[in-house]
């Protein structure tokens, strides 16, 4: 038998949690090691996945490392799992970041046990929903992240914590609630749970009892609140702002992702015609989310708000590349999924750096401290250059294969007027980014700041990595486009395009 | 006659008795609880070995030896074993009368046995009475002001409901001159909707049958006795009633609906969609009343009540499903099975904790996660499947339930008990933060005792068990609704 890579990449930091919770006497030392070892399996293997991925085009859309097991019988359910170049990506992602946020929550030593516990579970579920090729399944790891979450940030948060966990939680669950009602129509339509026999066997052939637009809206809307398009993203500021910067790294880097995966996966591979029905809503509410999301983080005071926020127009993007429906927006799509996923990661990383160290996190009181504190200045910077897009980094490449493959699509009328608004959102980041970046680092040094601790040899290997993987995917996108058009051609062809 | 067909009853109806006996000669009463656990075992033994057989009908048809009824027997078996583990160090306090509340529990489980296995008006009648005579004395069983008063409310609507739910017999045999539920079944088939219209007798019959079982199953709007009483009951009885009494409720109902008003299909549609009414209410309204509770017990109960809203879902599709179709039976088996593990897990640490504090607050319970980890765990992951999330047995139950719910075109209730599940997170984590966020009163350690632990540690594994690899019990309670007579 075949060695099960992806059970052992998604249940590893899953067997680490148990030890570091349930093993006692264990020293707060030996517990931060434990932590990073149950991650750093599982991103060399996940390193190892992407280095044999079978790329070839005549490949393409076939699931690799397929693993399948026969689990209830009753409703025809089973442990399937697999990647394709849609999901490897993401995998990849969340074992990267997986392993770099228990780095960047080296200092944390309350509660130690049950903090990396915690952590390593969320990492677990998230890796689940993106392997996950049975709908059952993947619903299980949808909800298991919710858990996990609600301690992380209601236990280690700041500020509103636990009010925000609970905004959180209630938000996610209704979405979740859509998403059952939407998974169930589907299993009931179809007799079956498996995306690949569903997406395979095509929508059209099966006898619809239950409208399909209502099932793709259902679905749609549980994907929306992760992803979040406005007006469903009223949970994402508190949560990002409330939780620990692990926390946020891993919701914004990895969590979001989620409903951006789920709506390629599920919404247009397996509804392509109501996918380009509705696809001229979808867009425009795509375009309210970038735009609105721009302007709300301009007004943003905190530091991590104002990140948070422009997290909600980033993955505006994300939404306009899906449901623009032509084959390089959608790749555009992907790549934004992964290369978001390490710069706002970043993004938080320093901020997390910057209020750890100088106990400071309104915008209007920082200051000059470029001075204080130059390496995190010089990669706080290159964060901001590359969420706006500045060539040479992941955020250029992502976000122009979004524009010009969104421009260039035939789906959807007048989509060169929304892509063109959306653009306009560039404009805008450009304005918060550079305004925040001089806020914080330039101008008068401030004397309260005297004293400030630089990043430590630690912080600096962790960003160092972030900036790392940016610039890779920036200069050399076909690393990832390469693998990712395998799983997006298939989805062109049942799109008929 | 078929005696042996009778031995699961008969057996634990001697162990009762035993029971009793044995209280007047012992000094440790520790052996009480030994006699009964044994009792309960004994009679699962015989129950699992008449598994498999078909099914047949005994005491002139009065009681039915089919599979529906013995996967009830092991369920209550299986409870009312916990609930006695979990007793212990609350009996142990009593100085009288400690034989007398075992063998209780013991005979009323021996009397939802029966209303699993009736099949028939008069003894089905009679054994939920067996059933609800026990328990209104084990409510009572504290003689403090509140144990009383629950008991004493309960006493009185209980036997509100007892005469409703005569009523509704006397005129359903008056429509149709039988009390055999199969023989009703065969002269409601020819009912016309206009015949019964015009004498509604019929209807009016299955109004009140609906009140009678909907009390036991504290549906609502027969729910008005669960918060008080569950308060004010012996802890270990309180998780009894939401357990095996909600289930006894939901046997009988699915057999006199199932066996009775399975045919003429106007007539299942119509009661399908008054139990689909209900289950709506019942469910929005256990989990909004229950946001503000402040007493864990309390707050349980209403959850009990929406817990019941989305058995009920499991009962409309019973109602929509055509003659034949037993997904709906294996759907609501399952769940109870499912909702008694997690229900008894929940009570058993609830017990663990307050029996120490000495108190029900919800906000006393602050810090517990620090002073006793390994309860709070457990309730912890109880109360995660309460809500229905993975990877606990409550998200198995819902799913598997909700998804013979879309089957049948319940897909606008599906979307109602979805969003009310996510409701009922609210008040359900506010434990859980309790627990875990919130500064201890004192640093003190609260200790637990063996038997608590164990049954709360079978409660626990039973959860993840059936959150994790559902399908044996999936196929136990597809077939146990398949052998239906």
């Amino acid at each position: 038998m075949e060695f099960s890579y992806l059970s052992t990449i998604i249940f590893l930091p899953a067997v680490g949690a148990i030890i570091i919770a349930f093993v006692p006497n264990l020293t707060q030392r030996l517990i931060r090691y434990l932590a990073a070892l149950f991650t750093l399996v599982p991103l060399a293997l996940s390193i190892f996945l992407f280095l044999v991925f079978d790329r070839s085009m005549g490949l393409a859309g076939a699931v690799q490392f397929e693993e399948k097991l026969a689990w209830i019988g009753a409703i025809n359910a089973n442990y399937h799992l697999g990647v394709d170049g849609l999901s490897l990506p993401l995998v990849i992602l969340m074992a990267l970041l997986g392993f770099l946020v228990v780095l960047i929550s080296w200092k944390i030593d309350l509660r130690l046990r049950e903090y990396f516990a915690w952590l390593l579970l969320l990492e677990t579920s998230i890796l689940g929903v993106f392997c996950a090729l049975d709908l059952l399944l993947f619903f299980l790891f949808w909800e298991i992240e919710i858990i996990p979450m609600f301690f992380l940030i209601s236990i280690w948060g700041s500020g509103r914590k636990e009010y925000s966990a609970m905004k959180y939680v209630v938000y996610t669950l209704l979405g979740s609630a859509m998403m059952l009602a939407g998974i169930l129509s589907l299993y009931f339509t179809t007799g079956s749970l498996s995306m690949v026999d569903i997406a395979q066997a095509g929508i059209g052939s099966y006898t619809a009892v239950i409208p399909l637009a209502a099932i793709f809206f259902l679905l749609f809307t549980g994907f929306a609140v992760k992803l979040p398009v406005f007006p469903l993203h009223n949970w994402l500021p508190d949560a990002h702002t409330d939780a620990p910067t692990a926390v946020s790294v891993v919701l914004a880097g990895a969590l979001l992702k989620m409903g951006g995966y789920g709506m390629i996966r599920l919404c247009v591979t397996i509804f392509p015609d109501i996918a380009r029905t509705y696809a001229p809503l979808l867009v425009a509410l795509a375009v309210v989310s970038v735009l609105y999301g721009a302007a709300v983080t301009l007004r943003q005071k905190d530091i991590k708000r104002m990140i948070a926020y422009s997290s909600i127009s980033h993955m505006g993007y994300v939404l306009l590349g899906i449901f623009a429906l032509s084959q390089v927006s959608l790749v555009g799509a992907s790549l934004q999924m992964f290369s978001h996923g390490f710069i706002t990661g970043l993004l938080f990383a320093m901020a997390g750096l910057v209020i750890h160290n100088t106990g400071e996190r309104d915008l209007a009181k920082f200051g000059g401290l470029v001075r204080q504190m130059p390496v995190i200045a010089v990669v706080f910077s290159v964060a901001g250059l590359a969420a706006l897009g500045l060539p040479t980094t992941s955020g250029f490449a992502a976000e122009f294969l979004v524009f010009v493959g969104s421009f260039s699509s035939t789906a959807v009328a007048g989509i060169q007027v929304y892509t063109i608004l959306a653009v306009l959102g560039i404009v805008i980041t450009v304005g918060y980014i550079l305004w925040m970046l001089q806020r914080v680092f330039y101008g008068p040094a401030l004397e309260k700041f005297n004293g400030t601790r630089d990043a430590d040899t630690l912080e600096k290997v962790t960003i160092f990595t972030f900036v790392a993987v940016i610039m890779l995917v920036g200069i050399y996108p076909a690393i990832l486009t390469d693998i990712i058009k395998t799983g997006i051609v298939p989805v062109m062809s049942l799109l008929g395009g | 006659m078929n005696l042996e067909l009778f031995i699961p009853e008969l057996s634990l109806g001697i162990f009762a008795l035993a029971v009793i006996l044995l209280d007047l000669f012992i000094k440790r009463k520790g052996y009480l609880v030994v006699v009964s656990i044994i009792g309960l075992v004994v009679s699962a033994a015989f129950t699992i070995a008449m598994w498999g057989g078909s099914s047949q009908l005994i005491f002139n048809n009065m009681l039915a030896v089919d599979g529906f009824a013995l996967f009830f027997k092991l369920l209550f078996l299986g409870i009312a074993a916990l609930v006695i583990l979990s007793s212990v160090d609350y009996v142990s306090r009593f100085s009288r009368f400690q034989g007398e509340y075992y063998a209780l529990v013991l005979l009323s489980t021996l009397g939802m046995m029966l209303m699993a296995a009736a099949t028939e008006l008069i003894s089905l009648y009679v054994a939920l009475e067996l059933a609800s005579i026990s328990l209104y004395i084990l409510v009572g069983f504290l003689k403090d002001s509140r144990s009383t008063e629950a008991s004493l409310k309960y006493l009185l609507l209980g036997a509100v409901a007892s005469a409703v739910l005569l009523y509704g017999m006397a005129l359903i045999f008056g429509v149709s001159g039988k009390t055999q539920l199969l023989e009703i079944a065969q002269t409601v088939q020819t009912l016309s909707l206009e015949g019964v219209l015009s004498s509604p007798a019929l209807i009016l019959g299955i109004v009140l049958l609906v009140a009678g079982f909907g009390f036991k199953m504290a549906a609502v709007p027969f729910h008005m006795w669960v918060p008080d009483v569950y308060e004010g009951a012996p802890t270990p009885i309180t998780a009894y009633l939401s357990v095996a009494s909600k289930a006894a409720g939901f046997a009988i109902i699915l057999r006199v609906f199932f066996s009775s008003f399975g045919l003429p299909e106007w007539l299942s549609l119509n009661w399908g969609l008054v139990i689909a009414v209900l289950s709506a209410i019942g469910m929005t309204w256990g989990n909004v009343a229950a946001i503000p509770q402040v007493n864990i017990k309390r707050m349980l109960g209403y959850s009990s009540i929406a817990q019941a809203g989305y058995l009920m879902v499991g009962l409309a599709v019973v109602g929509f499903s055509p003659a034949g179709n037993i997904l709906g039976q294996s759907t609501v088996l399952f769940f109870l099975a499912c909702y008694a593990l997690t229900n008894m897990g929940a009570f058993i640490a609830i017990i663990a904790i307050s029996d120490k504090i000495r108190s029900d607050q919800i906000s006393d319970y602050a810090g517990m996660g620090k002073r006793s980890p390994i309860v709070s765990l457990g309730l912890t992951l109880c109360l995660i499947s309460l809500i229905g999330m993975p990877p606990a047995a409550g998200f198995m139950a819902k799913f598997y339930i909700f998804s013979a719910a879309v089957q049948h075109d319940l897909l606008w209730l599906v979307v109602i008990a979805v969003i009310n599940s996510a409701i009922s997170a609210y008040y359900y984590l506010r434990v859980v933060k309790v627990m875990w966020l919130n500064k201890p009163a004192s640093e003190e350690k609260v200790p637990s005792s063996g038997t608590l632990r164990v049954a709360l540690a079978i409660s626990c594994s039973g959860v993840l068990l059936l959150g994790i690899i559902p399908g044996y019990i999936m196929r136990l309670a597809e077939l146990a609704a398949r052998m239906f007579t």
